[in-house]
């Protein structure tokens, strides 16, 4: 083999070698959940947002079934699982949070306060609230940077009918929760969960804590 | 007159090369060296900035000027073969270089030890040994320190004001002219408590009492982030603390204690080690 065909054999391996780590380095960019235009039109602008909060993701639209998760509801009234959501700007948005998992309980307690909603509150089933016992507290959805935080309340132990893996049917044991935000100006605001509800995972904070399309996302406001 | 010898030359050039870079620094690099004057802190650590840079400077310059000086003085001027003379030791230079090394080091050490002796402005554990600018005429004397708990938690501070009924809130809004005890912890991971413009830094350690102390002494709103690699967004924990003055912090007290009452009833006894169990699925 000649000088020329070594080098030039050299050459193609770069380039394969380049191409390859090109592929990897753009799947791990755009691994993770896709963006979702989220929330139907309302009135007086304002859109309304349903989600919902689960024990176990199932294997339906996620890759970890056993995780703990949220779903959002697009605007033909299917379940996707982002966490991801565009949403538009200085709009007040009408939040439906269908609850089907147990209660964790607050690591701090100061967090089950509702702050950030119009009145600084929330209903729970019908009832308004503007704090829950921390104890009781199954999840938050709380956007720090706006300083909202609603805790959500879990379902009781006992109840009947639970659901098993989600995305879950109104027909199995929820508690409904709603309040209302007003969106802020542009940007990329991103939410989380505060309780800390990876089961299995170290201090429950691990895992679905830990992964975007789970218990933390973004709001895309534009 | 008699000429100056190379030693003295290099003398004279770097004084003068120090003299204007010195005055150069002074006018225009002291004045905009970080953090900046919003606390008692803060200055503190700017001047070590400002000694350190003059220094710097000053050794800097004989650096420049002694290798400037014999790169011309000591050039090649013709196409020469042969090497210098060999250099067997000069028991008078090397006296010096001993002596102003000893003394440049010896005078950082001495320096930095005084100044720590303020208080630099970083969580000194739970049982700390320099109380800051506790002295600083700024600060009324009869005060005692305001007590504030920093509860790091993946991925927010939250703030629980000791020295004032102990209720907890999202917002860090402190006076100025008053000596804060923060007491810094963490509920989960390890997180680090940072405010840049006011020259505080302490570590967030679950189940530990870190208590730094800040000094404020202007109005304004300056950023806090955490500066530990916390997990998935500790990049978004960020957040803005409020300085004011006294007669608004005793606003925000009335209000924001008022605001939060509904839940401060279930928040535990006030603790320095705060780590509650883990609940439930959390084991």
């Amino acid at each position: 083999m000649s000088s020329l065909q070594k080098l030039a054999g050299i050459a193609a391996a770069l380039v394969v070698a380049g191409v390859l780590i090109g592929f990897y380095i753009v799947d791990i960019l755009m691994a993770g959940p896709k963006a979702l235009r989220a929330g139907t039109p309302g009135p007086n602008n304002s859109i309304n947002l349903t989600i919902q909060t689960v024990a176990a993701a199932g294997s339906t639209l996620t890759a970890n079934p056993s995780w703990v998760s949220y779903f959002v509801r697009d605007s033909s009234n299917t379940w996707r699982h982002t966490t991801i959501w565009t949403l538009p700007a200085h709009t007040l948005v009408h939040v439906t949070v269908y609850q089907f998992d147990g209660d964790s309980g607050l690591r701090n307690p100061f967090l089950a306060k509702v702050r950030g909603t119009v009145g600084n509150s929330m209903t729970v089933d019908g009832k308004s609230m503007n704090v829950l016992n921390p104890d009781d507290a199954s999840h938050t959805f709380a956007v720090p940077q706006l300083g909202l935080i609603v805790p959500l309340k879990g379902v009781a132990d006992d109840a009947k009918n639970q659901c098993d893996f989600g995305p879950c049917a109104l027909s199995t044991a929820h508690q409904t929760i709603t309040f209302s935000f007003y969106t802020p100006k542009k940007g990329r605001y991103r939410w989380q969960c505060f309780v800390p509800c990876a089961a299995g995972f170290l201090a429950g904070f691990g895992g679905p804590m830990q992964t975007l399309g789970y218990m933390d996302g973004f709001l895309n406001v534009v | 007159m008699r000429r100056l010898g190379h030693f003295e030359r290099v003398m004279v050039i770097w004084l003068a090369v120090s003299a204007i870079s010195m005055t150069l620094a002074a006018v225009f690099l002291t004045p905009i060296l970080p953090p900046g004057n919003g606390g008692a802190e803060a200055s503190g650590q700017r001047f070590d900035n400002e000694v350190l840079t003059l220094v710097s400077i000053l050794v800097c310059a004989l650096i420049f000027v002694y290798f400037g000086y014999v790169l011309i003085v000591f050039r090649a001027r013709r196409a020469e073969t042969m090497d210098g003379p060999p250099i067997r030791g000069h028991a008078r230079v090397q006296l010096l270089w001993i002596v102003t090394t000893t003394a440049t080091v010896l005078f950082l050490a001495a320096f930095g030890t005084y100044e720590l002796l303020g208080g630099a402005g970083g969580g000194q554990g739970s049982k700390p040994v320099f109380k800051s600018f506790s002295s600083d005429q700024l600060v009324s004397s009869k005060d005692p320190p305001l007590q504030v708990q920093v509860i790091a938690q993946q991925w927010q501070f939250t703030y629980r004001y000791v020295s004032d009924g102990g209720f907890e809130s999202a917002q860090l809004v402190l006076p100025i002219h008053r000596q804060i005890e923060l007491h810094v912890t963490s509920l989960d991971v390890i997180h680090s408590f940072w405010i840049p413009a006011l020259g505080i830094k302490a570590d967030a350690n679950p189940g530990f009492d870190n208590i730094a102390y800040l000094t404020p002494t202007k109005v304004a709103n300056v950023r806090i982030q955490c500066a530990e690699l916390c997990g998935l967004f500790h990049g978004y924990m960020f957040d803005t603390a409020r300085i004011v003055t006294p007669s608004a912090y005793a606003a925000f007290v009335k209000s924001q204690s008022q605001f939060v009452s509904p839940v401060t009833k279930y928040l535990p006894k006030y603790s320095g080690n705060y780590l509650p169990d883990p609940a439930f699925r959390a084991g």
